[in-house]
């Protein structure tokens, strides 16, 4: 039997009135990539800020229903703590503008209260190679984040998320306002870092599902449609709409 | 259609018809901008032409002097620079902090009442802000000081502060409160750490706008700090302020107190543009 890293359970959002999401079951396994494709608003942006508990950061928003992440039910977990477990990274790089490289990577670790200057600089450099980005900046740690180029940006966001040692990584189309080679940096990135976390992935770009996700899940106005193996769901789909989506009649 | 048809459908002389419609609109716009700063020009071209004759190193050195001897208002010009500095120090930790609570909470009735005193308390007659200090600080105090004048400047500038740094606030990105909130940052992590640092330019301009309004005040003054034609070291007595000065000096029947008043005018207006022109540099260098 596998095991199980994610479980979401009858997960219902509501903006305001306006519900969302209408009951999600899924899993997923650790040390896995999981793409999460659809078309614009059809609720997969939603469906991740639910699993870190971003979602409820909105006026209005609410949530109902259950997601377990290593065994544990986040709707039961201090918000805090849930964000700390599970990471993210937005769909445009939003490094913190008035802060250096190293404040940035170091920022979430200040947040928890790390003060040694040692363990925050050890622990900023391990991000920032995981994050393939120590290369190129550590000659130049103190300089603003903004003198960095798009894909630099990113890969530091990705930095300055795992530097909290999260078991789970969210990515909200983070290639999207990326050229390709940073897409594609991205990408060898996202397979080298599933040995270690577990990712889901909002991507718009069914090619880039396709080509680094291990599952699929397809979802459209709010429902998940169809969830499975990425091969599977590309080639020979259950359901007649995922076939649509995937062989681009629509979306 | 056929290019032909079009010929006909439009009058050939219609289009030079709408170019000079355009030209004159335009010509409208920009002599009715002239007008707007008008005004202005002729304010600065005056007290330059009325006040530059009494500009000197002893005016801005030596302390007021009866009629017929040659005096200065440098009493005056840290007097004021005094209270406005205090006016700050009470008035910007207070008017950032309603700035934050209407740009980053959720609680929409208080949020709009908090709104509505601003709006107010920048509507009010700055005499009436005066009168008030007077009844609450000066009297119960048993006399003027320049305490209760900076509280009147204080008062004077809050609404100001609140409401631009609320405007500043809400320019910072949603996502990058987001990706404070993703870190596991508590709410005021999220202000003090990223919010604040990133709006600080915006703030600061905010300020200096306020400081440059309250330097120029004379309303709120006469019931207050009263002013004074010594120096005053000491923030619990009267203390001199420049557009106190000024007016005291406009109203008397003495040419050279009329060109020192003329002068204290051009000081004034001149530390106003200087502040102006500094608020400018600091927003322009943000990031």
């Amino acid at each position: 039997m596998l095991s199980i890293e994610i479980k979401v359970e009858a997960l219902h959002a509501w903006y305001g009135n306006d519900e969302v999401l209408h009951g999600i079951d899924l899993a997923i396994e650790p040390r896995s990539v999981t793409a999460i494709i659809g078309p614009s608003g059809c609720g997969k942006s939603t469906f991740i800020r639910c699993l870190n508990r971003l979602h409820e950061t909105n006026p209005g928003a609410r949530v109902a229903g259950h997601v377990w992440v290593g065994g544990e039910d986040v709707y039961r977990m201090d918000p805090i703590d849930v964000r700390r477990t599970i990471g993210m990274v937005f769909q445009r790089p939003n490094p913190f503008p008035t802060m250096s490289i190293f404040d940035n990577v170091a920022l979430g670790l200040k947040f928890a209260g790390v003060k040694d200057r040692r363990r925050l600089r050890a622990r900023v450099e391990e991000s920032l190679a995981m994050a393939a980005l120590w290369d190129e900046v550590k000659d130049r740690l103190h300089q603003p984040a903004m003198s960095l180029s798009g894909g630099q940006q990113q890969r530091l966001c990705i930095a300055r998320a795992l530097a909290v040692e999260p078991r789970v990584l969210l990515m909200d189309e983070p290639t999207s306002a990326l050229d390709p080679i940073s897409t594609m940096r991205i990408e060898e990135l996202v397979q080298n870092l599933k040995q270690t976390y577990t990712i889901v992935i909002v991507t718009h770009n069914m090619q880039q599902a396709a080509r680094i996700a291990d599952q699929t899940a397809f979802f459209l106005d709010g429902h998940l449609i169809e969830v499975g193996p990425t091969s599977k769901v590309f080639t020979k789909p259950d359901d007649k709409r995922t076939e649509d989506y995937v062989s681009g009649r629509f979306g | 259609m056929q290019p032909r048809d079009m010929m006909q459908t439009v009058h050939p002389g219609h289009l030079r018809w709408r170019k000079w419609k355009n030209r004159l609109f335009a010509g409208v716009i920009f002599g009715l901008a002239l007008l707007a700063v008008l005004p202005l020009l002729l304010i600065l071209a005056y007290v330059v032409f009325r006040g530059a004759p009494g500009v000197s190193l002893r005016f801005f050195t030596s302390l007021p002097a009866p009629t017929g001897i040659p005096g200065g208002m440098a009493n005056a010009i840290v007097g004021s620079i005094v209270m406005v500095l205090m006016a700050t120090a009470m008035s910007a930790p207070v008017g950032v902090t309603i700035g934050l609570f209407l740009a980053e909470t959720h609680h929409a009735r208080w949020q709009n009442m908090v709104r509505f005193v601003c709006d107010v308390l920048s509507g009010t007659p700055t005499i009436v802000i005066g009168l008030l200090v007077y009844a609450m600080v000066v009297a119960p105090s048993g006399g003027f000081s320049g305490f209760s004048g900076s509280v009147a400047l204080a008062i004077l500038m809050l609404p100001t502060i609140a409401r631009s740094s609320e405007q500043v606030f809400r320019l910072v990105p949603v996502t990058l409160r987001e990706a404070g909130h993703a870190l596991g940052g508590t709410r005021t992590q999220v202000w003090l750490r990223i919010l604040l640092p990133t709006a600080r330019a915006g703030v600061i301009t905010g300020l200096l706008l306020a400081v440059s309004r309250a330097l120029g005040e004379t309303a709120p003054l006469m019931f207050t700090a009263f002013g004074n034609q010594f120096w005053s070291n000491n923030v619990t007595q009267p203390t001199a302020a420049l557009p106190l000065q000024v007016f005291t000096y406009a109203l008397s029947p003495y040419d050279d107190w009329h060109q020192s008043a003329w002068t204290g005018a051009l000081t004034l207006v001149a530390i106003a543009l200087i502040i102006n022109l500094f608020a400018r540099w600091v927003s322009r260098t943000r990031r």
